[in-house]
């Protein structure tokens, strides 16, 4: 990629830098003897007593400002610094370059990639020998789970906590419960290509019948004793397209006519004690008249199948203890 | 001798120079008080009205302490000492009385309107160069009138060579002129002079390079050639002895202006900066140590012959304790420009570090130094009221100097090393609370390596005020030339 809008500037860089570091050799060789006399001034006096030596330039220093000259002629030689030429060694800090024509392609000689590929090439054994074993077998080996509990705590806890129970919105991993399948497989998949749910809003819906599906909601896991609403709430829910999402058997063609979740859809089970969002009624209503969006990323591209294995075998061993 | 007799004005230095010491004292107590902050969090908001908690909160402040330090401390006593070189070397009175005596107000203005708009939170969010643009459109005017009145004593002095002390002073007026005209260029978002708010003219990354560019320049020139202009006034004075090399001044001076130019980039390495201009910026570091030395070496060597008068005279180991931390930042300055110790060391306290050795060490004790050789002089009077003060003052400031340092290097290595240690799997190994917690004791041992220092300076006013009362304000009349 090139920085320069003209190759004017290319060069422009080029000839300032050695005219520069000439300029530099020309002063301290043309100073560089003097005629002097010890002890004696340079006859020039101000202020009354103040004077000048003419000693000549300490050798060393003279040597120490040559030598820092010809450590960046040497290093310009090697490295990017004039202009457009990328050095000898062909470094560069950048990932990507940008071409003229606005396409991006990986940087040649970029020594972010070289160092992630360094750590990778020398991870690259042992997440072999990790994608090798099933996941409730890697999950009791200690070593591994050290390794993805660091990976867990990099990646996973700005949303699921340091401790994996999760917050509002965000599913706790500890449990028995799981929006899209708890089987090993299943939390792999999850962790590889992340998850999109949406539960539909109800703007439809008059605001006491969702308070009474909330009510009837509530009550199969023992929240809600209010029975009016409750009767008049399971009424308005089978009536709705609630059990469309809800009802496990609905896509194999056997509805079972009890809201129990549908991990295909990432529906909840609304029959247990876990609430992804709040138990309490308002949040309840809140989401069956104005829906959810909520997405868990996938991160098999940023991370590789391997990290991906070991942490499905970190989350899996938070609940299988 | 008639009344017409010609004196220096003296008028000026005094002020400048009294100023010095009272704003050294407000930008080190505001240091203090943020370096406590680091310490107890909740030191300000725990005592102070709410209204207050803001204005005196860590971020308001540090712009204060660092501007009231540099310019008002570093500044008044550039001004002071250059106005009391360039006419003694110059053998004339300073160039334009009313023009000088502008640059001392309109400075104070300068000064009070940036302690009043930065803790207020009005400011253009660039390192060094905060003040918004009225304050930045006095600063020019009175800039204006310094290059003015110096020049103008250049140009009418009775001897024919410029001695090299007006040299730095010189460079460093035209160069602070340059880089704070183009990096504050900025348009103003609102007419409102009380309120001010501006945007920078640049964008993204030239912003920060040319943002950069100021901030090292500023180190470059402010603060190393005008006080290297000090340096070579006051220690061949005190010292007794003449400068050691013309020839080295005379090289020093030209590589160490040219070179400090291209600098600048070193503060953004591993940025979006491109990859050769941090090449070039790390290179031109490197060639600037030996210019940098040279000022050191020919400021060391001038006591050749002396060394003996450093055993008791206190002024000439402010001084030459100042040339070591001068030699000692400018080689640590380099080290830190090469990439690969930049990536350790960078937006750690190491760099706090390196910018306290500099700033105490060099600036402020220099500057000290040449106020003890200074204040008595124009003050009518042989010496400083208490020598022993001086000297008391000296083993507080540099023990204040090094518990500073130290601390801050180790507490920074530490930083930069647990901030970039990875796990085999590439996840970090420490949370960034760890560093944090290692940090803490030696945040303690700064904040006792700052009041010390603070504490040196508060003898230092005692010490003034004693000499001003004994003495008398008196201009002594213009020397003739010793040739003439």
């Amino acid at each position: 990629m090139s920085d320069f809008t003209s190759e004017f500037w290319n060069f422009y860089v080029i000839g300032i830098v050695v005219l520069s570091l000439l300029a530099c050799l020309i002063l301290l060789w043309s100073q560089g003897s003097v005629t002097y006399t010890a002890g004696k001034t340079t006859g020039h006096a101000w202020d009354e007593d103040l004077e000048e030596y003419n000693n000549p330039m300490p050798k060393w220093w003279s040597l120490l400002f040559y030598l820092t000259v010809v450590f960046s002629v040497v290093y310009l030689f090697f490295f990017p610094g004039l202009g457009k030429y990328q050095g000898y060694l062909n470094w560069s800090s950048a990932k990507y370059s940008l071409g003229a024509d606005g396409t991006v392609a990986n940087q040649a000689g970029s020594k972010y990639q070289s160092e992630v590929d360094t750590v990778n090439r020398k991870l690259e054994p042992t997440l072999n020998r990790y994608l090798a074993l099933d996941i409730p077998t890697l999950a009791k080996d200690p070593k591994a789970m050290e390794m993805g509990q660091r990976l867990f705590q990099s990646y996973c806890i700005q949303c699921h906590g340091s401790d994996a129970k999760g917050s509002k919105g965000f599913p706790n991993l500890t449990n028995d419960d799981w929006q899209w399948g708890g089987e090993p497989e299943q939390i792999e998949a999850t962790i590889a290509g992340g998850r999109t749910a949406a539960m539909t809003p109800h703007t439809d819906m008059s605001d006491e019948t969702v308070k009474d599906i909330a009510n009837y909601v509530l009550s199969l896991s023992g929240e809600s004793s209010d029975s009016e609403r409750i009767a008049r709430g399971e009424a308005a829910f089978r009536n709705s397209d609630c059990l469309t999402c809800h009802d496990p058997g609905i896509m194999t063609g056997q509805p079972t006519g009890v809201p129990s979740g549908n991990i295909l859809m990432g529906a909840p089970n609304l029959t247990d004690k876990v609430w992804l969002y709040s138990r309490n009624p308002e949040v309840v209503a809140d989401t069956i008249k104005n829906g959810r969006n909520n997405q868990m990323p996938g991160w098999e591209g940023f991370l590789g199948k391997g990290k991906v294995h070991l942490l499905a075998a970190y989350v899996y061993s938070q609940s299988h203890k | 001798m008639s009344e017409t007799q010609t004196t220096y004005n003296y008028k000026v230095v005094r002020q400048f120079a009294v100023m010095t010491v009272i704003w050294g004292i407000v930008g080190m107590l505001v240091g203090v008080i943020i370096a406590a902050q680091l310490v107890w969090p909740q030191l300000i908001s725990d005592i102070v009205p709410e209204f207050l908690a803001p204005i005196l909160s860590y971020g308001r402040l540090r712009p204060l302490h660092t501007n009231a330090v540099i310019f008002a401390f570093g500044g008044c006593a550039l001004f002071a000492t250059s106005y009391y070189c360039v006419q003694r070397t110059s053998h004339t009175r300073l160039f334009s009385g009313g023009l000088a005596a502008f640059t001392f107000w309109g400075w104070q203005l300068v000064i009070l309107l940036a302690a009043v708009s930065l803790p207020l939170g009005i400011t253009t969010g660039k390192e060094y160069a905060e003040l918004e643009w009225p304050i930045d459109i006095l600063i020019t005017l009175v800039w204006v009138a310094y290059a003015v009145v110096f020049f103008g004593t250049i140009a009418v002095r009775k001897v024919s060579h410029i001695y090299v002390a007006n040299w730095f002073f010189g460079a460093m007026i035209i160069a602070v002129a340059i880089l704070h005209l183009v990096n504050s260029a900025e348009v103003p978002a609102t007419w409102d002079v009380l309120m001010p708010r501006s945007y920078s003219v640049y964008a993204g990354v030239q912003d920060a390079m040319v943002q950069w560019w100021y901030g090292h320049n500023a180190v470059g020139f402010f603060l190393t050639a005008g006080f290297l202009g000090m340096m070579y006034y006051f220690v061949p004075k005190q010292a007794g002895r003449p400068v050691y090399s013309y020839r080295l001044s005379v090289v020093h001076f030209w590589a160490l202006i040219f070179t400090y130019m291209w600098a600048g980039p070193h503060h953004l390495h591993y940025t979006a900066l491109p990859d050769w201009t941090q090449s070039l910026g790390m290179l031109f570091s490197l060639i600037l140590l030996a210019p940098s030395w040279g000022g050191m070496i020919n400021g060391i060597m001038t006591l050749s012959g002396a060394w003996h008068k450093l055993r008791d005279d206190p002024i000439l180991k402010f001084l030459v304790t100042s040339l070591s931390f001068y030699g000692m930042s400018t080689f640590e300055g380099p080290m830190m420009s090469v990439k690969t110790v930049n990536a350790l060391s960078h937006y750690t306290d190491w760099t706090v570090g390196h910018v306290h050795s500099g700033a105490l060490g060099w600036v402020a004790m220099v500057s000290i130094g040449s106020l003890y050789y200074l204040i008595p002089r124009l003050f009518g009077r042989q010496e400083m009221y208490s020598v022993k003060l001086i000297s008391a003052h000296f083993w507080i400031a540099t023990i204040g100097v090094v518990l500073y340092v130290a601390s801050m290097w180790i507490a920074g290595v530490y930083q930069g090393l647990i901030w970039r240690a990875v796990n085999e799997d590439g996840t970090l190994a420490y949370a960034f609370v760890e560093g944090v917690k290692f940090s803490y004791p030696f945040w303690q041992v700064r904040l006792v390596g700052g009041v010390l220092f603070l504490l040196g300076m508060l003898l230092m006013a005692y010490n003034m005020f004693k000499t001003i009362g004994a003495g008398r304000s008196e201009d002594v009349p213009v020397l003739a030339p010793a040739h003439a």
